[in-house]
């Protein structure tokens, strides 16, 4: 008898291109600029960061901007001990509830020692250098803290 | 199932709304469903919090994007918690399946939607990936290229006179609304509805080489248990214009007028049966069939007849 055959390699590949959409084109270009913007839900008021032009919860499209200050708070949070390409270990990934914002997003902390991340810290943005900016989220290279006292746990226990 | 027979509660087509474009620029799926779902539940004063069920056709192979489908949900709002589905088909597989929801009780509404964006990736290679992953899709065969093996089987019948030469595969961007409702809340909300007297699905097998492409067996087969006989008006869903020939000899057609059309891959299908409901809502059909194909050489068939009046 021969060998059963145990693999068959089948290699795909397909290129698409991405369609951000109008309402995340312009947050994208915002992102340029070096503004975040947010996007309200006419029916529920909740302000998204990323914005995607709809609102999942209430079906509607999400006409209103604002511009979020860039400041924010930690309200969950993983430091990850294996390196990663581009990144050494230790490092953080944070949920951030920017102030104003409804959602949260993630992004790394940096510019303090993992162990001082912790619920409630008060986090900024750090931006790419102008010249190098594109339209997307990587111009955001990281959180730092901002030396304020950590929020109170009522502001953020809803996204722990 | 034998549609007409199954259908313990009536269903009908209530309302409708759709959207085609050769190439949408700018607006993302979600930007693009948004208003035609809206004008869909809107003709009938209806929200989404008013709907029983909700199942969506879609392939997210054509964005690229995995779970494409769950991000489409923007579009209708999913909070409180909404009953849902997906079908990785046309979406009239998806009416389908909210057809057969409504038989239960207590679900008297359903919004089936479709969309796609097929100009963005190259749509003739995607649609390979439906093929047999180990001995078929490797070899990239094109959508096309298939189809074309299947208007020079026809040719090579001599069966049909003329078969007509095969276009580029049709592409173009859009999507499609259809709200569903039964019995007298159908009534309710629309003095025009029109009633799904039988709806049957089959699939060929998936290898090619057992089919004989000159023939429909399973529209066939769909058509008898819907129930497509002695329709009036026929609404095909024809992504190659050759393939009308094999559909108007597998529902026996002599006498109906016939429409046909493309529309976009995944949306097309569910795009005939809101025409089908339109004819019949205008007057234009008393009897009215609907069909809906999907996957390689009219593999899959959906068959539905339409009526303005309920059993
Ligand atoms: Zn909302």
């Amino acid at each position: 008898m021969s060998e059963p055959v145990t693999i068959v390699e089948t290699p795909i590949k397909l290129d698409f291109s991405y369609t951000p959409g109008v309402a995340s084109s312009r947050f994208l270009r915002s992102l340029e600029k070096g503004k975040i913007v947010g996007q309200r839900c006419p029916k529920c008021k909740k302000v998204y960061m990323p914005p995607r032009g709809a609102c999942s919860m209430c079906g509607v499209a999400t006409d209103e901007e604002l511009i979020l200050s860039g400041k924010g708070t930690v309200c969950t949070f993983c430091v990850t001990r294996i390196p990663t390409p581009g990144l050494d270990a230790p490092y953080v990934s944070a949920w951030i509830r920017l102030d104003g914002a409804d959602i949260t997003s993630m992004f790394l902390i940096q510019e303090c020692d993992p162990e001082e991340v912790r619920l409630g810290m008060r986090v900024e943005a750090v931006w790419v250098d102008e010249a190098d900016r594109e339209p997307n989220l990587g111009n955001i290279k990281y959180f730092r803290p901002t030396g304020e006292p950590d929020a109170d746990y009522d502001t953020y226990k809803d996204y722990v | 199932m034998s549609g007409q027979a199954a259908l313990r509660r009536d269903v009908a087509i209530v309302s409708w709304a759709s959207f085609e474009t050769p190439s949408e620029p700018a607006r993302n799926e979600v930007e693009m469903l948004l208003p035609v779902v809206q004008e869909a539940l809107g003709k009938v004063g209806l929200t989404q919090q008013d709907i029983g069920f909700t199942v969506s056709g879609s392939s997210d192979y054509l964005q690229g994007f995995p779970f494409a489908f769950v991000g489409a949900l923007d579009a209708v709002g999913a909070w409180p918690p909404i009953r849902e589905s997906h079908v990785e088909m046309d979406g009239a597989f998806a009416l389908y399946e909210a057809v057969n929801v409504l038989q239960e009780e207590g679900i008297d509404t359903a919004l089936v939607y479709a969309f796609a964006r097929p100009s963005r990736g190259e749509v003739d290679r995607t649609l390979a990936l439906q093929l047999d992953p180990y001995y078929v899709a490797p070899l990239w065969p094109d959508a096309r290229g298939l189809a074309a093996l299947q208007a020079q089987a026809m040719k090579d019948s001599g069966r049909f006179g003329d078969v007509p030469d095969l276009p580029p595969t049709y592409v173009a961007d859009g999507c499609v609304a259809v709200v569903l409702a039964v019995g007298d809340r159908a009534r309710e909300l629309t003095k025009t509805p029109a009633w799904i007297r039988g709806i049957d699905h089959r699939i060929e097998p998936p290898s090619l080489g057992v089919r004989d492409l000159t023939t429909s067996p399973s529209t066939i087969a769909a058509g008898d248990a819907a129930g497509a006989a002695g329709a009036d008006a026929a609404w095909l869903h024809v992504p190659y214009p050759h393939q009308e020939l094999v559909l108007r000899e597998a529902l026996g057609l002599s006498g109906a007028t016939v429409d046909s059309a493309a529309g976009p891959v995944m949306v097309g299908g569910l795009e005939r049966l809101a025409a089908a409901a339109a004819g019949i809502a205008a007057g234009k059909a008393r009897r009215a069939v609907a069909h809906a194909t999907s996957g390689p050489c009219l593999q899959q068939n959906l068959v539905a007849v339409l009526e303005g009046v309920a059993q």
